[in-house]
């Protein structure tokens, strides 16, 4: 805060004049220094409305040091021919003085002067004039009494040639009163109190204003995971699609239900020790639906159900193998095969999304667990373009519209396709997932009527979730190596915007 | 899904015309294929071994393309040309016949008995007056390769042995023997070896090594010899040196041996297809004849053509198109499936070729017809069947939960199901033996060892990966446990828990005691004993002595929550004290 005398004596200043006051006038008038006034103005433009203080810069002319000099002394011609006598002064002598040089051309160009070169002793000075009109000090006084107006242009560039003037710049305030003008200050409150309200004191005190260009306090609360946001749409479109949610809290599988039953022949790939997570305990699953199992092993090693089946010697020992889940269809493996226990087929529309596990080789974009999310339909008489239509829906839902589906192989579905949709961004088709129609040899086996059709879909939680938060490293998003500040700063989930 | 490299110019010769990389690739998805990538030889060297190494190398180009794992016939040019050919309706599928030799009987291959106990099946058939060129011969050995590794799971299946058929003459056995007994000069090895050298020999071939261990540890090793005692090839393993083909071979004799005789038909009839059009009678297959220990004998290859009948309806309504019974039969023929509308005007007799091993149902001969129709010209409809949806109760509960406990102040986390035993044990001062924890047999690092029986662990090892946040931390995840259970049938089952930790400056007890007060608010659970919850000390080794408590709800004991043992705190590599809280939701449903 400025000297209070100083913000008052301002006010004072103020308040008598109707146009306003400028600062440096004040400064001038007051005697003080024009940064003191101008510390006032800001401490109170701080209090609100008191004043308003518009911001000026004005050029004035100034006298230089050496025209201050001549502004007291006189200017050095006329210096020169008030320095010499009647009897006139060598030459030599003159220079000799400060002013000499200067004084000696100008006085004689004035003519104020002659030289006599011949003269015995040396050159030697006279003055030719009695009396003189010192303009150049005359003008100089002017600028200091500050009324350098009254000088033509012409005579005031000359003079700054002479270094004799300077045109400076001063930056001042123009003061007015403000709205809130008072020539008393209140302090300022800097919050609202419970005791301001109840004494309604608020009414008089003025507050600080806030700055509004700062951040505000974080919250002090707690966040969800970006993934399990995304997971949590992922459910919310299926609910309102109608389907119902599998129970998926079984990560140990047995390969039986996990590849058999999906008639995955034992010798496939995926059940490679390279590709499986295999239990050495407990190492093997008991309790199969033996007649069921029967059936399985047929289908697999004989065929049947329409079907010339693989042909070769299908080994208990390999369905029993237990597993880490290598994808959710076990579990609607294990749904469908209770759905056809049931006295009379219902159709039935499940979804599940929950963690599947895969020995593979891991990179920036694979880890050896992630999420699939899964659909699957089961009624009479449904077709590969419900397949289709259904797809479309799921996916309008995350703003996907584009879609087209590439032929692809699958062991347990016929037809397979691939799921790819147009991104805008990359410019080309990318692919979002894998869909088709379950074999009869998977279906039948179970005992689902002959005339229903089951289709299904799969695609990863992960993907969409790291295009989604723009995450290129798939372990900043899952696991320990987390980065939190990642999960405080993250946005709610929207998928279709 | 394998993927077949093919030299562009060479496919489009083959072809017929010539297409952008755009146009090729629009007809590769069309066709369930994918064109992988644009490349050439001196492309892959440069990318994998260096610019240097890559100089004179061809830059040919090449297409790389990706075929689906069941689509044998599309593993080699000949393959892939036909299939596009007929799809392109430029060519008939050829007809493959199997012939009897021109003078003379058949090739025979004689299977002793002792090969029951390492590899009991075999098949043959003879590729006669063969024209071999540079690039015939490269795609020939390369097919091999490729069914190696795919439809003969890397040999253990099936294994394919070619031999220059004018360099040794039959009858020929396959036989096994002790590896000590069996001697011969191997493809490209300047001496003999015994078998038992050839092993130890290839141990350090990057190729062969990884097919050693098919027989490595039987007592008798599979061999096959000619009628003078000459080693045609130690199956699955390496051929010999002295009947190998070259581009000068006329005639070959093609010998697979097998675990699995539906697979090495298979694979016979594939190598023969494939290049049975370079003979000089083209598509056609000299037959040979393999006799079994009892006696019993067959003729190979078998190239077999099914049918099937199936009608036009059912394709329909499969697809859900409504086409002609003409039209559907065309567009079978398209996919190399031969189909002729019946008397009835209705039922389409289909023509399943040798090549087309991989259809075996209706359901594959229906893909087809929706593939050549093309996927994407179905209409797309909506089924109109009507459900209701369920949530899954625990799934719901544990989503309203989580809501919950982030707005009481605590940060999710999502840790891996999998962890190392020392997180579960060591690191929680506990006993592995005590954890009911189910043990992975085959993890490729420790981070795999076990799935968790404890949310715990995860959530520490977040804590220690965020060390630099802010002070204090507030962690909760509501995830899976894996816990031996003898009563499911796999021996094991998921368990739903809740977690929490509270790190900070003073170990906050009462933070961690307020949010478990919190959750029972929220489960609508009373303090008090009884149907109330309650909290009783507790020793538990992972906890602080006397900083620990049992918390009890209806009853029954759910969980623990306390403030962790500082020998824990180090060991997860943590600095600061830190309570937690672990709950089983179960009971709660």
């Amino acid at each position: 805060m400025a000297d209070t005398g100083l913000v008052e004596t301002l006010l004072r200043r103020v308040e008598k004049v109707d146009g306003g006051v400028d600062s440096q006038d004040v400064a001038t008038s007051l005697g003080v220094d024009h940064q003191a006034i101008v510390g006032a103005v800001k401490s109170l433009q701080a209090l609100g409305d008191v004043i308003s203080a518009e911001q000026r810069s004005s050029k004035h002319w100034e006298l230089t040091g050496e025209g201050c000099e001549i502004a007291e002394q006189g200017s050095h011609e006329a210096r020169v021919v008030s320095s010499i006598p009647e009897e006139g002064m060598p030459q030599s002598q003159l220079m000799k003085l400060a002013f000499g040089k200067v004084g000696f051309s100008k006085a004689m160009s004035n003519k104020w002067i002659r030289l006599d070169k011949g003269h015995e002793g040396g050159p030697r000075i006279f003055k030719t004039v009695e009396s003189l009109e010192d303009l150049v000090r005359d003008k100089l006084l002017l600028v200091q009494k500050g009324q350098a107006s009254q000088l033509e242009e012409k005579e005031k560039n000359e003079l700054k040639k002479r270094k004799l003037l300077s045109e400076v710049t001063v930056k001042s305030y123009w003061i007015t009163k403000g709205s809130c003008f008072s020539t008393t200050i209140t302090k300022q409150e800097t919050e609202l109190t419970p005791e301001m309200i109840a004494s309604g004191s608020w009414k008089e005190k003025k507050f600080k204003p806030y700055n509004f260009e700062a951040m505000g306090v974080a919250p002090d609360c707690g966040h969800l995971h970006p993934l399990m946001k995304v997971r949590t749409q992922f459910r919310q479109i299926f609910l309102e699609m109608g389907f119902t949610e599998m129970p998926t809290n079984n990560f140990i599988e047995s390969s039986f239900w996990n590849f058999d039953s999906l008639f995955q022949p034992q010798q496939h790939p995926a059940r490679d020790q390279h590709d499986t997570f295999f239990l050495s305990d407990p190492a093997q699953a008991h309790e199969f639906p033996q007649d069921y199992l029967e059936r399985v092993r047929k289908v697999h090693s004989e065929g049947g159900f329409g079907s010339q089946g693989y042909k070769y010697d299908w080994k208990i020992e390999e369905a029993q193998k237990n597993i880490l889940r290598t994808h959710t269809t076990a579990v609607s493996a294990r749904m469908l095969y209770k759905l056809a226990q049931q006295e009379k087929f219902t159709p039935v529309k499940y979804f599940s999304i929950d963690r599947v596990f895969r020995n593979e080789t891991l990179d920036a974009t694979h880890l050896a667990e992630f999420h699939q999310i899964e659909g699957v339909v089961a009624d009479y008489g449904l077709t590969l373009g419900d397949l289709m239509g259904i797809l479309h829906q799921f996916f309008n839902k995350l703003g996907i519209t584009k879609l087209r589906f590439k032929p692809a192989y699958n062991p347990y579905t016929e037809p397979s396709m691939e799921v790819f949709s147009y991104h805008e961004g990359l410019k080309k088709w990318v692919e979002l997932g894998n869909s088709g129609v379950f074999r009869p040899e998977m279906l039948l086996p179970m005992g689902l009527p002959e005339g229903v059709t089951v289709i299904a879909w799969g695609l990863s939680l992960e993907r969409p979730t790291m295009i989604k938060y723009g995450i290129n490293n798939i372990r900043e998003l899952v696991g320990h190596k987390v980065n939190l500040q990642m999960v405080y700063d993250s946005p709610v989930c929207r998928l279709d915007s | 899904m394998p993927t077949v490299s093919v030299k562009r110019d060479l496919l489009f010769h083959a072809l017929g015309r010539t297409y952008t990389d755009e146009e090729f690739d629009e007809l590769c998805f069309e066709f369930g294929l994918e064109l992988d990538e644009i490349t050439s030889e001196k492309d892959i060297i440069s990318r994998e071994q260096g610019d240097t190494k890559a100089e004179g190398a061809s830059d040919v180009i090449l297409y790389k393309i990706d075929v689906p794992a069941n689509r044998y016939d599309l593993l080699c040019l000949e393959g892939l040309v036909r299939g596009l050919q007929v799809f392109k309706q430029k060519m008939e599928a050829p007809r493959y016949r199997r012939v009897s030799p021109a003078r003379g009987e058949p090739q025979r291959l004689v299977i002793t008995e002792e090969t029951a106990a390492v590899r009991p099946h075999a098949v043959a058939a003879v590729l006669r007056n063969i024209t071999f060129t540079l690039e015939r011969y490269d795609s020939f050995i390369e097919l091999q390769e490729k069914l190696h590794q795919n439809v003969c799971r890397k040999r253990t299946l099936v294994a394919i042995g070619t031999h220059d058929l004018d360099t040794i003459s039959g009858p020929f056995t396959y036989t096994a023997k002790p590896p000590g007994d069996i001697r011969f000069k191997p493809l490209n090895q300047a001496k003999e070896y015994t078998a038992q050298e050839l092993m130890s020999l290839y141990k350090t071939d990057s190729h062969l090594r990884h097919y050693l261990h098919i027989i490595e540890d039987k007592p008798v090793y599979p061999v096959i010899y000619d009628s003078n005692g000459i080693v045609l090839s130690m199956p699955p393993i390496i051929n010999g040196d002295h009947s190998k083909i070259t581009l000068n071979t006329k005639n070959v004799f093609i010998e697979c041996t097998a675990t699995d005789l539906t697979k090495a038909k298979i694979v016979l009839d594939m190598m023969v297809t494939m290049f049975c059009e370079y003979c000089e009678e083209p598509f056609t297959v000299e037959e040979a004849e393999v006799v079994y220990p009892d006696g019993r004998t067959c003729r190979y290859p078998e190239l077999a053509y099914r049918k099937e009948t199936l009608s036009a309806d059912f394709i329909n309504r499969k697809v859900g198109i409504s086409e002609s019974t003409e039209h559907i039969a065309q567009l079978l023929t398209k996919m190399c499936l031969r189909s002729e509308v019946m008397s009835d005007g209705e039922q389409i007799e289909v023509e399943i070729p040798p090549t087309r091993s991989d259809v075996i149902h209706a359901c594959d001969i229906m893909e087809d017809a929706a593939m050549a129709y093309g996927f994407n010209n179905i209409p797309r409809t909506t089924p109109r069947t009507y459900t209701v949806a369920n949530q899954l109760p625990l799934n719901k509960l544990s989503e309203l939960l989580r809501q919950d406990l982030a707005a009481a102040g605590f940060t999710e986390a999502l840790t891996f199901a999998l962890c190392s035993q020392e997180d579960i044990a060591d690191k929680l001062l506990k006993n592995i033996s005590e954890t009911r924890a189910c043990h992975i047999s085959n993890p490729k690092t420790a981070e795999f060892q076990v799935a968790r029986t404890t949310l715990l662990s995860g959530l520490l090892k977040t804590v220690a990966a965020n060390r630099k946040m802010p002070l204090p931390l507030r962690l909760f995840e509501i995830s899976d446990v894996v816990l031996k259970d003898g009563t499911k049938d796999v021996g094991a089952r998921n368990n739903r828990r809740l977690c929490a930790v509270y790190y900070n400056k003073s170990p906050g007890f009462e933070v961690i005691h307020g949010l478990m007060d919190r959750v029972m608010q929220l489960l609508e659970v009373k303090p008090g004993q009884g149907d109330g919850y309650h909290i009783q000390a507790a020793d538990d080794s992972t906890f602080f002595p006397g900083r620990c408590a049992e918390i009890f709800a209806c009853g029954k004991s759910i969980g623990r929550l306390g403030v962790l043992h500082p020998d824990v705190i180090n060991r997860f590599e943590l600095t600061m004290p830190c309570s937690a809280l672990d709950i089983d939701i179960e009971p709660f449903l």
